[in-house]
């Protein structure tokens, strides 16, 4: 129901919207749901809108869990 | 009842263009010309086998990141007639212009025009100019038509595609549909994503070198590689499957499709061809294809499976198998 | 792309697949409620890979499909009127009211725009002065706070031309809608990911709890939706039922709470009309009194009457009751390119996934 797409924070304006880059494409975005960004971050992004930060830490945890084929 | 109105879908090259064109076109025109529904006619006159192509060119931009549409309206008339297997040879180059419209921009699409026919090896033999009210067309729209010669032997076609013969694709997949778009009011973004807008007359040539026997060439122009593939086996009643992870499309083109949800298969390009061409040659032709300039990253990316309907199957990255649908309607932004 | 490519490895895939059978035993039906998953399912040809004792059925997750046709009717009435810009998400654009889409308005004359945000329908709104532009307001709790925002921002800086027709509607209501009526076993849900980002974890556990139905957060890609899979079986299996967040990267269990504030400031909860489904009582958001002047409602406007396509079983699909093929107008008289109910126009549809890819 709502497409969102992981990018990362490359410069945060006055206006509180930030450049962020997805895969080699730069789109300008809103931070007003996630003011506390900061710049390196990634974000979730959805129609126009940064809606969450990714816990990169969390990110890698279904590779190192399935990788060896461990339950 | 309401009248039915023609929508911007019945242009898009996918499914309700080619509704629109069996059930209006070729119903009227029929012939067996026209029936084979290639991107182009091969006549035969007098003994002389000549490729016949028309097409229209109306895009917005006029201006994009890799091209601009004086020279997309001679390499996609060149390269529809290199598609039926031709050494394009003549065209013609017809202008609409909106009344207003500068005329330094003028001078640019025609010097573009002019530059592009010395690449491509074409004259420009005929032409023809109107200038209508303001409001009666959208800046300039052009028309270009073409001829050439096919060799003895050459008999490429959309129905021509046989069991076994490998589908090759000349690079990626994708790039002029997003480099317009990235241009259009309201979906702005910043990317260094260049049209595709190639002539592809060259690399055909070099392929027929190597051998006649290439059954079908398409260029994957509106409606994408996935609308293209399924005319294809349409009109030769086969099944085809192509792997996933062999589709070679750049990761700009993947983001820009994430963001809007774009299907990268029903994309737009304008310097691509799919050629299906029987697995022993193939590793030759592919071999001959990577040393053109327009065939470096070519690639295989499927084959023809078995006689039946129709049908376009992908075997998807993780393992998985799904069907390939023509594109319905030209493809929004949307956000679910 | 980070964050994408690494969830889809076959390896991994396969590993997955392999536990998955190791461990499932019973014969269960699992609803993926968001049409984003159906999406992801379907395109990544995930259905054929699981074995033959878990089936998966599509839920109501898809704005477009679940809004009534008289909303349609409605936005269609806005935008046949004099003097108004109708801003809608390009997923809003081809879906069917009674006699007409926007699409079809479009071409009729009517100044329709496709925005990819809501920040860019109130641009059009600063930049047209004159004319009152109305954003057909679809979402779920994901797009609900940029509606919300939109709406904050055009009082901050007194945009007075814009207005919203709020159709926005909320997830776990339905579900639990879905429980109550008994009509589909559902051993488990594969729940929204990025609904979840905004609402968090908590809104599910009254299901797990009340209800003995196991809940697992999913993200997108491939590999996210097959370790769901696999976690809720080994749920099942296990007799447990509890709320479990597969999508840890991005899911929080108390969610975003910016956004889920933006949302209260503007919106009321309100009992709300499903198509096909029926009206869920506190399942929608309807612009508070307080911002009543961006409410595309204060304008009085006359739409056609209500038609409902004939023979369209949108309702039972939406409900997970039957799947498509066993709708007499799939694929003969409904389909994408002249689509009879929302179910197939929307990308995201039950009815378009299973005619594109199955």
């Amino acid at each position: 129901m709502c497409l969102a797409i992981p990018g990362k924070v490359k410069k945060i304006f006055n206006d509180n919207t930030a450049e962020i880059e997805i895969g080699g494409i730069v789109k300008r975005a809103s931070l007003d749901l996630i003011p506390q960004v900061v710049v390196g971050d990634y974000v979730l992004l959805h129609a126009g809108f940064a809606i969450e930060v990714i816990d990169q830490e969390k990110a890698l945890e279904i590779s190192k869990a399935w990788e060896g084929n461990i339950d | 009842m309401k009248e039915e109105k023609i929508l911007l879908s019945h242009g898009s090259g996918g499914k309700l263009s080619y509704n629109l064109i069996k059930e209006l076109f070729l119903a009227n025109f029929n012939n067996s010309y026209l029936e084979r529904l290639d991107d182009g006619a091969v006549l035969n006159i007098d003994g002389l086998r000549l490729a016949y192509t028309t097409d229209s060119y109306t895009v917005d931009p006029l201006f994009f990141n890799g091209g601009n549409i004086g020279e997309l309206a001679v390499y996609g008339t060149v390269n529809d007639l290199a598609m039926c297997g031709a050494e394009p040879s003549y065209l013609s180059c017809s202008f609409i212009i909106e009344e207003g419209f500068p005329l330094s921009l003028l001078e640019k699409i025609i010097s573009s025009i002019k530059k592009a026919s010395l690449v491509a090896h074409v004259d420009i033999v005929t032409g023809d100019t109107k200038v209508v009210n303001k409001g009666a067309a959208d800046k300039i729209f052009i028309n270009t038509t073409g001829i050439g010669v096919v060799k003895e032997g050459i008999n490429i076609s959309g129905n021509n595609a046989q069991v076994g013969d490998l589908i090759v694709i000349n690079g990626p997949i994708g790039n002029h549909g997003i480099a317009v778009l990235s241009e259009r009011e309201g979906l702005k973004f910043e990317t260094e994503i260049k049209s595709d807008t190639a002539p592809l007359s060259s690399l055909v040539a070099e392929m027929l070198e190597v051998s006649k026997d290439i059954h079908v060439l398409r260029d994957p122009t509106r409606g994408g590689l996935s609308t293209t593939l399924n005319e294809i086996a349409l009109s030769s009643k086969v099944d085809i499957e192509i792997n996933e992870g062999d589709i070679p499309i750049q990761e700009e083109v993947r983001a820009a499709c994430e963001i809007l949800g774009y299907d990268p298969l029903c994309l737009a390009n304008e310097g691509k061809l799919v050629a299906f061409i029987p697995s022993k040659i193939a590793p030759n032709v592919l071999k001959k294809m990577k040393e053109n300039k327009y065939g470096k990253e070519s690639k295989i990316i499927g084959r023809v499976v078995k006689k039946s309907e129709g049908k376009v199957y992908l075997n998807t990255t993780i393992g998985g198998e799904r069907i390939v649908d023509m594109l319905t309607g030209e493809q929004l932004p949307r956000i679910c | 792309m980070k964050y994408i490519d690494e969830y889809k490895n076959k390896e991994i895939a396969q590993n997955i697949l392999w536990q998955i059978r190791r461990i499932s035993k019973k014969k269960i039906n699992l609803m993926e409620v968001c049409g984003t998953h159906t999406v992801a399912i379907f395109r990544n040809g995930i259905r054929k890979m699981l074995p033959q004792n878990i089936n998966l059925i599509s839920g109501p997750g898809c704005p477009v499909c679940v809004t009534p046709i008289q909303y349609i009717d409605e936005i269609i009435a806005f935008s046949r009127k004099d003097n108004f810009i109708i801003t809608t998400f390009g997923d809003m654009i081809r879906v069917p009211g009674s006699t007409s889409t926007l699409e079809k308005e479009k071409a009729n004359g009517s100044d329709v725009r496709i925005v990819y945000s809501t920040l860019d329908a109130l641009k059009i709104a600063y930049d047209n002065p004159a004319k009152n532009i109305v954003f057909m307001g679809i979402g779920f709790e994901t797009t609900s706070p940029t509606i919300a925002r939109a709406i904050l921002k055009a009082e901050e800086e007194k945009i007075k031309n814009f207005s919203v027709l709020s159709v926005a509607k909320i997830i776990p209501p339905a579900m639990r809608f879905l429980l109550e009526s008994g009509e589909v076993n559902i051993d488990g849900f594969i729940c929204p990911g990025h609904v979840s980002a905004i609402i968090g974890s908590k809104p599910y556990s009254l299901i797990a709890f009340q209800y003995g139905v196991p809940c697992v957060i999913s993200g997108f890609e491939p590999l996210d939706i097959l370790q769901s899979i696999y976690l809720l079986i080994r749920q099942i299996e296990n007799g447990r039922a509890e709320v479990e967040i597969q999508y840890e990267r991005v899911v929080k269990p108390e969610g975003n709470k910016i956004a889920m504030d933006k949302i209260n400031e503007v919106f009321k909860v309100v009992d709300s009309d499903w198509r096909g489904i029926g009206n869920i009582p506190l399942s929608g958001l309807e612009i508070k009194d307080k911002y009543g002047k961006f409410n595309a409602r204060k304008f009085a406007i006359k739409k056609e009457e209500t038609k409902e396509p004939k023979g369209c079983l949108c309702g039972e699909v939406l409900r997970g009751v039957i799947t498509p093929p066993e709708c007499p107008l799939f694929k003969n008289i409904c389909t994408p390119e002249d689509p009879k109910g929302a179910c197939m126009v929307s990308t995201e549809g039950t009815c378009a996934a299973y005619y594109k890819y199955n």
